[in-house]
């Protein structure tokens, strides 16, 4: 499928190139056979892409002498992109504990929407999410796919300290905060899973286009998998499920 | 190495940023000053990348346990060495045991102290640049040991061509260019936000600048979408934020105006209260 895509000049070193604003699979697809295509050609020192939702940002390291000629370098990119296979996506089991030692909104959340607490974790556990792209904090996924019984517009009076690893529900979004951050969303679980690690290579082991599943674990199973990730001995691969 | 005798308000470690992690959510960072903190290197013959002492506000206070050659660039805060008032934009020698210290700040908000060879700090997804969830520390505190390079103490020839524009310190005009949401604002508003004077509200640091006061706006929120330092925000209150260096790498409210890389300099160097005014390129 081919769009109808914009260009204009972000700064002195990015391009912006917009999709139609939507929020969907076809545009995420183009979105990252895109990205894809352009960081292989450029030099990887001398140019790196941003992605979101419907747009992506081409920023160079350095000012674009041209940016018309870049736009039209650019354009004729995308029209060649169509022998590109498909971005390879992986899919991940993502444990979390919704216990209600780290659910704290869980009882609050299961009133509002008139739904058992095992609804709603059932509910939240068995969609299987797209990861559309990572921003907001360092390895903070940007996951659609939220079953529409469990929208919720975001609290009030957001909560001054949300624990790394907690696991919300805010509008029409879930995520996992990858540290401890203020925010807004009803938390309704923890996930012992450590999403980013500065020392690690690469530091975010999920990368956008790829898929995850939440999996309920009991306390002492949590209590188990953060061991493991504290003294570094937690190998991510167990966590890929192969169809 | 350096032992740090006191921090000041907030002083960091920087290099040019952090290149190559945004699709992972990794802020850029790097000099607030951009300009500032690459003049410094060059005037002690780094490599503009070399890491460096970002002070906000107030300085620090160094005690160099061995001789170098260092340079101090940027806001002046009446830097003394062994008590004596030293130069700024030019490389001074300092010997074993000499104190640095710094008073009053008299104009800008950022200063820079390059050392030869550069501050050889932990080296965090390819940047020194201190932030907090990346690199251990996250700002640099008293008692630290700043390592530094073991490059011999070479003299360096007098840099008399170097020439530091240091008028860009009183500037107040920001040049932007149009965001991508600009054209959606009203010719009224458009012409508010180029025309205005703003002024810095206390709400200023590393990761934006809030100003005042706020413009009237009712656009919606957009999809998330990448922003950069430099780029403006419109919130739904009405509030002017300018992203700067550590900013996250993605947002949600519309990007109104985008700061050229030297007006992101300039506004580096201003702090609450300072008046600005908002020029379009077009």
């Amino acid at each position: 499928m081919s769009f109808q895509l914009r260009y204009s000049q972000y700064n002195e070193r990015s391009i912006l190139i917009e999709w139609p604003a939507d929020i969907n699979e076809n545009i995420l697809q183009d979105v990252l056979v895109f990205k894809e295509v352009i960081e292989n050609n450029y030099p990887k020192q001398s140019v790196e892409v941003i992605s979101s939702y419907s747009s992506i940002l081409v920023i160079c390291i350095i000012a674009i002498d041209n940016v018309n000629d870049r736009i039209l370098d650019l354009k004729k990119l995308y029209s060649i992109q169509r022998d590109v296979k498909k971005t390879n996506s992986k899919t991940f089991r993502i444990p979390v504990c919704y216990d209600e030692e780290f659910a704290m909104d869980l009882d609050d959340f299961s009133k509002v929407k008139n739904l058992s607490k095992d609804t709603v974790v059932r509910l939240h556990s068995e969609t299987i999410y797209t990861v559309y792209f990572i921003g907001f904090l360092p390895g903070f996924l940007y996951l659609g796919g939220l079953n529409s019984t469990l929208h919720l517009d975001r609290k009030i009076t957001p909560n001054l300290k949300v624990k790394k690893g907690a696991v919300g529900i805010g509008g029409q979004q879930t995520g996992i905060y990858p540290q401890d951050s203020p925010g807004g969303w009803h938390i309704i679980g923890n996930s012992p899973i450590d999403l980013f690690n500065p020392k690690q290579h690469p530091p975010c082991f999920i990368k956008a286009g790829d898929h995850i599943k939440f999996d309920p674990i009991s306390k002492s199973e949590y209590q188990n998998i953060k061991s493991e990730v504290n003294n570094l001995n937690f190998d991510f691969k167990t966590l890929e499920l192969h169809d | 190495m350096i032992k740090v005798l006191k921090a000041g308000f907030y002083s960091t470690i920087q290099d040019q940023g952090r290149f190559g992690y945004l699709s992972y959510g990794v802020p850029l960072s790097g000099a607030m000053d951009a300009y500032s903190s690459q003049f410094a290197n060059a005037l002690v013959g780094n490599a503009k990348n070399a890491g460096i002492i970002e002070m906000t506000m107030t300085g620090v206070d160094l005690l160099f346990l061995k001789a170098t050659t260092i340079a101090i660039t940027g806001a002046n805060m009446r830097p003394k060495l062994n008590g004596k008032p030293v130069v700024m934009f030019k490389s001074i020698i300092v010997n074993v045991n000499d104190m640095l210290t710094f008073g009053k700040l008299t104009n800008g908000f950022r200063t820079y102290l390059a050392v030869k060879g550069g501050v050889l700090s932990e080296m965090v997804l390819g940047s020194r640049s201190m932030l907090k969830g990346i690199t251990d520390n996250f700002r640099i505190q008293k008692g630290d040991y700043l390592e530094m390079s073991n490059a011999s103490n070479v003299i360096i020839p007098k840099n008399a061509k170097l020439k530091f524009d240091n008028l860009y310190l009183d500037e107040d005009t920001l040049e932007v260019m149009k965001g991508p949401e600009f054209d959606k604002l009203t010719t009224y508003q458009q012409n508010m936000l180029v025309s205005s004077t703003f002024q810095v509200s206390k709400y200023n640091n590393r990761m934006a600048y809030q100003l005042e006061p706020l413009v009237h706006n009712d656009l919606e929120s957009i999809l998330t979408s990448p922003v950069l330092p430099g780029t403006v925000q419109l919130t739904p209150s009405g509030q002017l934020i300018v992203l700067m260096r550590d900013c996250q790498t993605t947002g949600g409210y519309p990007r109104v105006l985008q700061l050229t890389e030297k007006s992101i300099n300039i506004l580096s160097q201003k702090t609450t209260g300072n008046y600005l005014n908002i020029r379009l390129n077009d």
